[in-house]
C-alpha cells in the first residue's frame, strides 16, 4: 500500500513545515536538526512509496505517471538535501517545506487523473520524458528559491539589521550560486525532457503539433528558462531582477504544467 | 582647578551632525589657538574622532562659555546644535574624560583606539602649547586610568572593533573572503586595521589610493599590495569587491552614477563599501542600488553594539576603578592647592625667626658654638611646634572638600597673601607667564 508510506512521509514532511512557520519568527539549532532527521526520513518513505507504486504497477511509466506530485515532491527534496550536503544551509526549508508538504499532501489524499497511455508508446522513453522534466521543475524551483532568499538576504544588509532568520541565511554570494548552478544543472534536464517528450509524441502520433498549446507553453517554458540563464550568464542579472525572470518561468512550467487539461496529445484519460 | 568640557558624541548626535563639527588633523592647531584665546579659557584640548568632538579646558574661573566657542568656531546655528551639546565641569568633566580614555564611552565599549586618539589630541595641544600645566595632569592621569581599565577588567579583552564587525558583514555578502579583492581609498589607521582583518580572513589582494601618492606605496608596501593613483580610483574601484573609504573629503567621492557604472563593469556583482570618513565619502544613495551595500561609521557600531551586551558587567567593573580614581585624582589636586600655602607659612615663620634672632644676637655678646647651637635648636622647636597643628590641619583638610575654605583661612590669619605679592615684587618678575 504505497499510500501508507506516503502519508507517513507526510507526518515527517510536516514537521519540516512546522519549522519553516517557526523559522520566520525565532530560531533553535535543535529544531533544526529535528527538521532535517524529518526531512530525511521523509525522504527515505517517500522512495519506498514510490518504489512499491512501480512494483505494483505492471507498467513503470504509468506509475510515475500516476504519482507525478509526489515524484516532484520528491525531486525537490532530493535537491533540498544535495543543496544541504554542499552547503550546510536549511534556509531554503522555508520555501522547500511548504512545498514539498503540498505536492505530497495532494498525491496522498487526492484522486489522481489518469494519463492516457496509447498503447505503443515505448515506456522507457516516457519514463525518461517524466524523470527529466522533473528534475528540471525541482532545479527551477529551486533556483525560484534561491532568488527568494538572495533577496530577503539583500534586505537584511540594506536595511543593516541582522534579526531572526535572516540573520541565519547563508552568505549572499552563497546563495546566488545555490541559485544558479540549480539552473545551470536543471537546463539539460529540462531539454533532454523536451527532447524525449518529442521523440514519445513522434512514435505516438507520427507528427508533432507545434501548435497543441501543451508545446507551445513547453517551448515558452523553455524560452524563458534560456533567458533566465542567458541574462544570469551575460549580464549578471541576480537579486529582484533575476527573482522575477525566476518567477515568470516558475509561473510558465505551471501554465505548461495545467496545459495537460486542454492538450490533445497529452491527455489525462477522463476518470 | 577649573576643568569644563563640552562636546557631541555618537549617543547624543547622528553622523549627519557630527560631520559638522569634525575639525580635520590639518586644523586642530589652529583650532586650538582660537580656543586658548577665548576668553576665560588658560589651557585646551580638542578631541575629534568620528564618533565624538571635544573640548576641554581649564578655565581661569570656571566661566569661561565653550558654546559660544563653538558656535563661534563651526559657524553653527545654536538652536539646531544645543540639544546635542553635553557639559560637564570639576568632577563630572574629569570623570567623564577618563571614561572616553577607556574607552567606556565608547559605542563598542572596550575598543582599544580611542586612547590613541587621545594621545594623539593631547600630543597636538601639547605641541602647539595649548596644555601646559593642570590639563597636562590630567590627561597624564586619565592614560594611567586607562591602562588600569585595561589591565584590571576584560572590557577591552574581547574588543569587537569595527574592522572585525566589517569582516564579519564582507561574509555575509561574500561568503569567504578568498579570492576578493579589497581597495583603500584614503590611508587611515581604522582603514588599515579593516585590511588588515580582511586579508587575515582571506582576502586576495589589497589595493591602496591615496591623495598623495608616496603615503599609498607605503600603506602598500606594508600589505605586498599595490598603490595606485588616486585619478584612477573611477577606473579602478570595479575591480575590487570590498572599497573601505576614509579620505577627508569634504562632498562624497563616490556617488549613485559611479555605482551604476561600477556595476555595469563587474556584472552586477555585489560591491560593500565600507565608508569610515566623516563627513561620508560614500553618496548614502549607493545602498539603493542592486548589489552594493553601504555602511557608514554608524551602521558598523550599531552592528557592533549588538555583541556588546555580555561587556556590560566588566564595563560595571571599570566604573568603579573610574570612580575611585576621580576621587583620588581630586585629592592630590587639592593636595597640590595645599603645597603652595604651607611653603609660604614656612618662609614666613623662619623669616620671622631669623630677623628675632638677628634683632637679640647683639645684646648676647661673644657666645659658644654650643650656646649658638642651642638658641638655634630652641628658636627651631618653638616655629615647628606652633606650626604643627595648622600644616597637619591643612594637610588634612587637602583630602576633604573643605580645602579652599582652610587655605583661605591660614592665609589670612597670617596675612601671606600680602607677603607673596611684596616678594614677587622685590625678586622681579616671578610670575606665571611663559
Amino acid at each position: 500500500m504505497p499510500v501508507l508510506w506516503l502519508r507517513i512521509a507526510l507526518a515527517c514532511y510536516a514537521v519540516g513545515l512546522l519549522y519553516a512557520l517557526v523559522a520566520i519568527t525565532r530560531t533553535s539549532d535543535l529544531f533544526n536538526r529535528i527538521a532535517l532527521h524529518a526531512a530525511y526520513l521523509g525522504m527515505v518513505l517517500h522512495f519506498v512509496s514510490l518504489m512499491e507504486g512501480v512494483f505494483l504497477s505492471d507498467h513503470i511509466a504509468a506509475a510515475v505517471v500516476h504519482n507525478s506530485e509526489s515524484v516532484l515532491g520528491f525531486l525537490v527534496m532530493v535537491a533540498f538535501l544535495l543543496v544541504y550536503a554542499v552547503y550546510k544551509t536549511t534556509s531554503p526549508g522555508i520555501v522547500v517545506f511548504p512545498l514539498v508538504f503540498l505536492l505530497t499532501f495532494v498525491a496522498a489524499t487526492g484522486e489522481q487523473p489518469f494519463l492516457q497511455l496509447t498503447p505503443g508508446v515505448r515506456s522507457g522513453w516516457l519514463f525518461a520524458h517524466i524523470v527529466l522534466i522533473f528534475a528540471g521543475y525541482a532545479a527551477l524551483i529551486l533556483s525560484f528559491i534561491a532568488s527568494l532568499l538572495y533577496l530577503a538576504q539583500e534586505r537584511s544588509l540594506k536595511s543593516k539589521k541582522a534579526a531572526g532568520i535572516l540573520s541565519r541565511l547563508p552568505a549572499l554570494q552563497v546563495i546566488d550560486e545555490i541559485g544558479f548552478r540549480s539552473l545551470l544543472l536543471g537546463f539539460p534536464f529540462m531539454t533532454l525532457g523536451l527532447i524525449t517528450g518529442t521523440i514519445v509524441a513522434q512514435a505516438t502520433y507520427g507528427h508533432v503539433d507545434l501548435f497543441d498549446p501543451k508545446i507551445l507553453l513547453s517551448v515558452l517554458m523553455w524560452a524563458v528558462y534560456l533567458l533566465l540563464l542567458y541574462t544570469r550568464w551575460n549580464a549578471g542579472w541576480r537579486g529582484r531582477r533575476a527573482a522575477y525572470l525566476a518567477a515568470g518561468a516558475f509561473a510558465a512550467a505551471i501554465v505548461a504544467w495545467a496545459a495537460n487539461y486542454f492538450s490533445t496529445i497529452h491527455r489525462f484519460a477522463q476518470s | 582647578m577649573n576643568f569644563q568640557l563640552i562636546g557631541i558624541n555618537h549617543n547624543t548626535a547622528p553622523v549627519e551632525v557630527r560631520e559638522q563639527m569634525a575639525v580635520p588633523e590639518s586644523r586642530l592647531a589652529d583650532a586650538l589657538g582660537k580656543l586658548v584665546h577665548h576668553p576665560g579659557v588658560e589651557e585646551g584640548l580638542i578631541l575629534s574622532t568620528c564618533n565624538r568632538v571635544e573640548v576641554l579646558a581649564q578655565t581661569r574661573n570656571g566661566s569661561a562659555d565653550l558654546r559660544s566657542f563653538l558656535h563661534g568656531y563651526f559657524h553653527l546655528d545654536p538652536e539646531k546644535f544645543a540639544p546635542h551639546l553635553y557639559e560637564y565641569r570639576e568632577r563630572d568633566a574629569i570623570r567623564h574624560l577618563f571614561r572616553v580614555t577607556s574607552s567606556l564611552d565608547s559605542m563598542v565599549v572596550g575598543e582599544p583606539q580611542i586612547l590613541g586618539q587621545v594621545k594623539e589630541a593631547y600630543a597636538t595641544a601639547r605641541a602647539v602649547g595649548a596644555i601646559h600645566a593642570q590639563l597636562d595632569l590630567l590627561l597624564t592621569r586619565s592614560f594611567a586610568v586607562a591602562k588600569r581599565v585595561r589591565t584590571e577588567t576584560a572590557v577591552g579583552s574581547s574588543a569587537v572593533s569595527v574592522a572585525s564587525v566589517a569582516v564579519e558583514l564582507a561574509q555575509k555578502i561574500f561568503g569567504s573572503l578568498k579570492g576578493t579583492h579589497v581597495c583603500l581609498i584614503g590611508a587611515g589607521k581604522m582603514s588599515e586595521l579593516a585590511a588588515r582583518h580582511l586579508q587575515a580572513h582571506g582576502a586576495e589582494s589589497i589595493f591602496v589610493a591615496n591623495r598623495t601618492y608616496e603615503r599609498a606605496t607605503q600603506l602598500a608596501a606594508k600589505f605586498k599590495g599595490e598603490a595606485i593613483h588616486f585619478s584612477d580610483i573611477y577606473e579602478f574601484c570595479d575591480k575590487a569587491d570590498i572599497i573601505i573609504s576614509s579620505t577627508g573629503a569634504p562632498v562624497a567621492i563616490f556617488r549613485r552614477e559611479h555605482g551604476e557604472r561600477f556595476l555595469a563593469r563587474r556584472k552586477n556583482r555585489p560591491m560593500f563599501f565600507i565608508d569610515i570618513a566623516v563627513p561620508r565619502d560614500v553618496d548614502p544613495q549607493m545602498n539603493k542600488l542592486d548589489g552594493i551595500f553601504v555602511y557608514d561609521i554608524d551602521d558598523l557600531q550599531q552592528a557592533v553594539a549588538a555583541h556588546t551586551a555580555d561587556r556590560q558587567r566588566e564595563a560595571e567593573r571599570a566604573e568603579a576603578i573610574i570612580q575611585s580614581e576621580v576621587e583620588r585624582f581630586l585629592g592630590r589636586l587639592q593636595t597640590l592647592e595645599v603645597v603652595p600655602t604651607i611653603v609660604s607659612l614656612q618662609d614666613h615663620l623662619e623669616t620671622i625667626r631669623q630677623a628675632e634672632i638677628d634683632r637679640v644676637r647683639g645684646r648676647l655678646g661673644e657666645l659658644s658654638p654650643e650656646q649658638e647651637l642651642a638658641i638655634e635648636t630652641l628658636t627651631r622647636g618653638i616655629v615647628n611646634k606652633i606650626m604643627h597643628t595648622p600644616i597637619s590641619t591643612l594637610k588634612t583638610a587637602a583630602r576633604e572638600a573643605e580645602a579652599t575654605t582652610v587655605v583661605d583661612v591660614v592665609r589670612r590669619l597670617f596675612n601671606l597673601q600680602e607677603r607673596e605679592k611684596e616678594k614677587a615684587k622685590s625678586s622681579g618678575t616671578a610670575g606665571d607667564q611663559d
